[in-house]
């Protein structure tokens, strides 16, 4: 079934899968340990970059100056200028909280209900796992994109509701990896066991089969995040996610676009801050990949 | 098998359920009264009660919804409030712009993917296969609008060989049309295409190492033959399957690169309509695409289990 090339919400595929054992295993392995240290480095810059702006950036990253607009690269100014005379470092340095957060809460939100979806099929089955699966499938209709445009449509456009439209998205892969877990799971010796000791439903879901469920929960959050914070750059880019004069990476190129000609680091700045933080999520989250998904590890 | 497409196609109509109803309940239950949302807040007492009858607020839920999906299934999605239009005829006039956008990112994704994803499979290990997966790593990265600003950026403001945006519609012809769609296609493929360069290099992988092409092998067919009429053939029960999920995610982002580059889209017409409280058109575009999402990944899963006979019994 399709389900099984697991395609996560927003299109991102499983990447490679495990070739070849034997001799020609020790390159690659020192190879992938590179780039997992690269994707860490990377992302411990965001995660300090992003609590260092709490408290220091430069400048005042809503300071602006009428004769300082639009300026390249500058020692005043390292990353140039807005269309206000905005500090751009400080503004990407700000933009990286609003990613890390919507990242972590959306993907939080999928992983939240897409599990209750998934433990309700799995473990119960039949009428009820039939229903939720179809209701699974309906949701993968509806990319953060869309929930985000029928949702703004209905509501006002905050930053609330791209997190919620872009974990509505991450629902069906938590769901469904759950749900074929607990089918694993549930008829195992240990389960059985335990229910024959009389342990009641939530014990047999909370205590002993959840449990065996968290790592490949864990590996799906990891390669969720860095695409979470590309839906969110893409909304705010149309207007449906952070609104001004907050800074946000998305938002930031939507207002470069009008200046393309005027002051072209002004939109490869913000756009080159999204691409090195998803590339060093993605390598991270690839190399956790390795270490925690059993079927990865095992071979 | 005909029992497995039918299975099929009843769980498909099932899931159109959800799908209508999941946006019945955003526009018409979660805010209240919609008719406060088209009109605003300070609207006086007698236009409300005209909009909440002309859009059937005055019946009860159940019987709105059921009044509402026995409309959209005879292709009646309502009537714009900004245009004065049918919603259906708006869509099918912007599908003019959105269809060809998608399909044509789709054919540069195959197109660069397989081959590329090939390349890597025979050069595994390699300095070949390494440079693949480290543009596959950078093309996951790059967000698809970002990638047209630069574009827009190289070709339209640096070399001026293209205008950055804009389509003057079919009517001035094909060929013309098709140059405005060419940069937002790349731009729109090239997430896609890195994921897709990466499934085929590992089906490819997968399949060399079966013992039929070992036999093929030994038996001195040349490897041209191997690689595509053993190795690619049976690999592309996978890559099919990811490449028909991902027409649908191609459809979704379309929205946001034809913002990118002033395509007069699905798109543009759902954000215009959002910033003119056009509810009918947000809610008959949103139930569009996805219905046509879920429409195409139903269809993938049917076409799965044709090509392979196994999934069926599992």
């Amino acid at each position: 079934m399709a389900d099984d090339i697991s395609l996560s919400p927003l299109g991102r595929g499983q990447g490679e899968g495990t070739h070849g054992e034997g001799t020609r295993r020790r390159t690659p392995r020192a190879l992938r340990h590179v780039t997992f240290m690269i994707g860490l480095a990377i992302t411990l810059a965001l995660v300090i970059t992003a609590a260092v702006s709490v408290f220091y950036t430069p400048r005042d990253p809503l300071e602006m100056s009428i004769a300082g607009r639009l300026q390249g690269p500058t020692t005043a100014h390292p990353l140039g200028t807005d269309q206000f005379g905005r500090d751009l470092l400080s503004r990407i340095m700000q933009g990286a909280i609003t990613s890390i957060l919507v990242g972590v809460i959306a993907v939080g939100i999928g992983m939240v209900i897409g599990v209750a979806f998934g433990v309700l099929s799995g473990y119960f089955g039949g009428w009820l796992d039939e229903t939720f699966m179809r209701l699974v499938d309906a949701i993968q209709g509806f990319p953060a994109i869309l929930s985000a445009l029928l949702l703004t449509a209905v509501f006002k456009p905050t930053l609330t509701i791209s997190m919620v439209a872009i974990g509505i998205a991450f629902l069906p892969v938590f769901a469904r990896l759950t749900r074929a877990s607990f089918l694993e799971f549930r008829d195992r010796d240990f389960v059985v066991a335990a229910r024959a000791l009389g342990a009641g439903d939530r014990a047999l879901i909370g205590r002993h089969i959840l449990p065996n469920t968290l790592p490949p929960l864990i590996v799906q959050a990891t390669i969720s995040f860095p695409v979470a914070i590309l839906a969110e750059a893409g909304l705010s880019y149309l207007g449906l996610g952070t609104q001004p004069p907050n800074p946000s990476w998305g938002l930031m190129l939507k207002e470069a676009q009008g200046f393309l000609g005027l002051n072209p680091w002004y939109a490869i700045f913000p756009g080159g801050a999204i691409a090195l933080t998803v590339l060093g999520l993605n390598l991270l989250g690839d190399g956790l990949r390795d270490v925690l998904d059993p079927k990865t590890a095992a071979s | 098998m005909q029992r497995y497409i039918v299975r099929r196609v009843g769980a498909l109509a099932v899931t159109l359920f959800f799908v209508s109803l999941l946006v019945f309940v955003v526009v018409r239950v979660l805010p209240g009264d919609p008719a406060l949302i088209i009109l605003g807040l300070e609207a006086n007492a007698d236009s409300v009660a005209r909009v909440r009858q002309a859009l059937g607020l005055d019946q009860p839920v159940p019987v709105q919804y059921v009044q509402w999906v026995g409309h959209a299934l005879r292709g009646d999605l309502g009537r714009s409030i900004q245009y004065d239009l049918p919603v259906g005829a708006l869509i099918l006039s912007r599908l003019n712009v959105t269809l060809p956008l998608t399909l044509l990112a789709a054919g540069f994704m195959i197109a660069a993917a397989i081959p590329l994803g090939v390349f890597a499979a025979t050069r595994h290990r390699r300095w070949g296969d390494y440079l693949t997966m480290t543009l596959s790593q950078l093309g996951v990265a790059v967000p698809g609008f970002w990638a047209g600003l630069l574009l827009i950026l190289l070709f339209s403001v640096r070399l001026g060989w293209v205008q950055s945006g804009g389509f003057d519609g079919w009517g001035e012809g094909f060929w013309r049309g098709l140059r405005s769609l060419l940069l937002p296609a790349i731009a729109l493929g090239l997430f896609q295409f890195a994921v897709l360069a990466r499934t085929t290099r590992s089906a490819v992988l997968e399949v060399l190492r079966e013992e039929y092409v070992k036999t093929a092998r030994a038996k001195g067919v040349a490897e041209g033959v191997v690689l595509f009429r053993h190795a690619l053939r049976n690999a592309l029960i996978p890559i099919v399957t990811v490449a028909g999920v991902q027409l649908g995610q191609l459809l979704a982002g379309s929205i946001i690169l034809e913002s990118v580059f002033y395509l007069p889209g699905l798109g543009r017409l759902t954000l215009a309509a959002i910033s003119a409280r056009d509810l009918p058109v947000v809610q008959g575009v949103v139930l569009f695409v996805a219905s046509m999402i879920v429409t195409v990944n139903a269809a993938v899963d049917i076409l799965y289990g044709i090509l392979d006979p196994r999934i069926r019994y599992g």
